[in-house]
């Protein structure tokens, strides 16, 4: 079993099951299909895979006239253009009619690299969680992924989900069950929340590791559903440890620390930090060089918990 | 049907549009107008579908790509029998099921909800995919309006219909010329669509869309294409019916007030 993995490469490998166990199931892709990963289900699934060319407008709207026939559809294209560039098809065709397609957009966030800034998305989780009745999911590893992935094209309705290109360390076991809407607090403590999504997770991980080491008592937790968020978790951490630092690779604007920042300032006002992509474009470079550089490691989590910890 | 009968019946259709307008107090006539002939053709005599029975899965579908002529489709509806004619007399008011631009989730009979212009044309070209596979004998219709076609969209998806091979699709483009701006050659050249459809891979027919045997005779051949999706550029006049709102974008979007309300009915036969 690898422990390594890219989301994309899990959702590639879990498309073959999937296509499996759901005769209507179709995936469609914008000519990306070799770095989506949804190549592999069109070599086995020919006749229920269409490749819609250099034209994501256009995959977002016949993916929602095959879903309103009856079909799954997963429509794949890079973050950037599938949610970006698409979006007002996204939420007139297939948000406004309920359509059942699942968004999977891979390369998000920083962790594109060398393509630069053209090409890296921090705004495809706040526009897609502004659309009534979008399901909006950043799984933070390759099992995680296979279990929501898996998961979403078994609920009807529309859902975003958010992959990325590079492989990234697993958090959870291969065979791992999740529920979509419910966090999972992978390390207990008392001192702080650490509430992160996607690759973050693994930071914040690390980054309470790293304040475990300066008797800081950090608790983790991944919050791969951002819509709809699971409040509860939300408001026992802020509860129970007294501050909350989102974790994000995505802008700070309309995201994980966004809708955290709301359910705590309506529900119980709370301590925050927010570690993410601040109001900035990207540029090109290592994925871990360009971590580095946007503030988006595990010491910048850390850095930020103890601001919190030690501002009390 | 008779060819007389369509026309006695896109008359009603065309009172039944201004009265929806009427009542609602906006609304958009010119372009329900021009294609209510084209609609009348559909729903009376092409299409394969069944009033009683909206959603059966071997329906032809219809997808009103330029939303805004939701009126005409309330109105060819409602004289089909999927709803009482008096029921889109709420047009546009609150609470009603009858939205400014079609929702397929209110309305039975509507396919699709559009409005945003050219999404409702890809859409199609998704159900015509999935038709292609899953009922070879269905045909899926989509009306477009000529400054619709200005809209990117419509040609990712007319490049994808093409490369498909949708045979089992119909696109019928009102082509009224003129847009809320003004004429579509002072806004936006649209010419020459035919050439345009033709270029993307379309099998191409004109007809005059006020000429009710043309017009079905026009979706009636688009079926007999068997390789090529097929374009049917229809030449229309927007608001024709009603002198006064002949070739006017001024009557794109606005709703008459009641003196030229009851002009309009009068010249279609009809009391206000």
């Amino acid at each position: 079993m690898a422990d390594k993995m890219a989301t994309r490469e899990a959702y590639g490998q879990v498309l073959l099951e999937l296509g499996e166990q759901y005769d209507n199931l179709v995936v469609m892709d914008a000519d990306l299909s070799g770095s989506t990963k949804t190549k592999d289900f069109g070599k086995k699934y020919p006749e229920r895979f269409y490749n819609m060319g250099i034209a994501e407008q256009d995959l977002m709207g016949a993916a929602a006239g095959l879903a309103l026939s009856g079909k799954i559809v997963c429509a794949s294209s890079f973050a950037m253009f599938a949610a970006g560039r698409a979006f007002e098809v996204i939420r007139n065709s297939i948000g406004y009619t309920g359509a059942n397609v699942k968004i999977c957009a891979t390369h998000a966030g920083i962790t594109v690299g060398e393509d630069g800034a053209s090409h890296q998305t921090f705004e495809d989780l706040a526009i897609m969680r502004t659309i009534p009745g979008m399901t909006v999911l950043c799984p933070s590893d390759g099992p995680s992924a296979k279990a929501l992935i898996r998961q979403a094209v078994a609920m009807d309705g529309p859902c975003y989900i958010r992959l990325g290109r590079s492989a990234v360390p697993n958090v959870y076991a291969e065979d791992e069950e999740l529920t979509i809407g419910k966090g999972v607090t992978l390390r207990e403590g008392l001192a702080v929340t650490l509430a992160a999504t996607g690759i973050m997770v693994d930071a914040a991980l690390k980054a309470a590791d790293i304040l475990a080491g300066e008797g800081i008592d950090a608790r983790v937790i991944d919050l791969h559903t951002i819509k709809p968020l699971d409040e509860d978790i939300v408001i026992k951490a802020a509860m129970e440890t007294g501050g909350i630092v989102t974790c994000e690779e995505h802008s700070v604007i309309g995201g994980l620390g966004s809708a955290v920042a709301s359910v705590l300032a309506t529900k119980c006002p709370t301590r925050m930090a927010m570690v993410g992509q601040q109001d900035t474009f990207g540029e090109s470079g290592k994925p871990a060089e360009l971590l580095e550089k946007y503030h988006l490691t595990a010491d910048d989590i850390a850095a930020a918990a103890r601001t919190i910890v030690h501002g009390r | 049907m008779e060819t007389y009968e369509l026309e006695k019946i896109a008359r009603d259709v065309r009172r039944t549009v201004l009265q929806e307008v009427h009542a609602a107090g906006s609304g958009h006539p010119g372009g329900s107008l021009s294609a209510a002939d084209i609609m009348t053709a559909l729903y009376f005599e092409v299409m394969n579908i069944d009033p009683q029975d909206p959603a059966k899965e071997d329906r032809d579908k219809f997808v009103l790509s330029k939303g805004h002529a939701a009126p005409v489709l309330y109105a060819v509806l409602a004289h089909r029998g999927f709803f009482p004619v008096e029921d889109c007399l709420t047009l546009r008011k609150i609470g009603s099921r009858f939205q400014g631009h079609p929702n397929m989730h209110k309305v039975p009979g509507v396919e699709m909800s559009t409005g945003s212009l050219g999404q409702g044309f890809s859409v199609a070209v998704g159900m015509a995919l999935a038709a292609k596979t899953d009922h070879p004998d269905s045909r899926v219709y989509a009306l477009l309006g000529d400054g619709e076609i200005q809209e990117g969209i419509i040609w990712e998806a007319a490049m994808a219909a093409a490369h498909y091979h949708l045979s089992n699709m119909t696109a019928i483009v009102d082509w009224n010329g003129l847009q809320i701006d003004g004429r579509n050659d002072d806004v936006m050249t649209v010419r020459p669509i035919d050439e345009k459809f033709k270029a993307f891979g379309w099998n191409v027919i004109l007809c005059d869309g006020h000429d009710m045997a043309a017009v079905v005779d026009a979706l009636k051949a688009s079926a007999a294409c068997k390789d090529k999706p097929t374009a049917i550029i229809a030449s229309t006049h927007k608001g024709q019916g009603v002198s006064f709102m002949t070739d006017d974008p001024g009557w794109h979007g606005k709703a008459p007030d009641d003196e030229q309300f009851a002009r309009a009915m009068e010249e279609l036969g009809g009391e206000a």
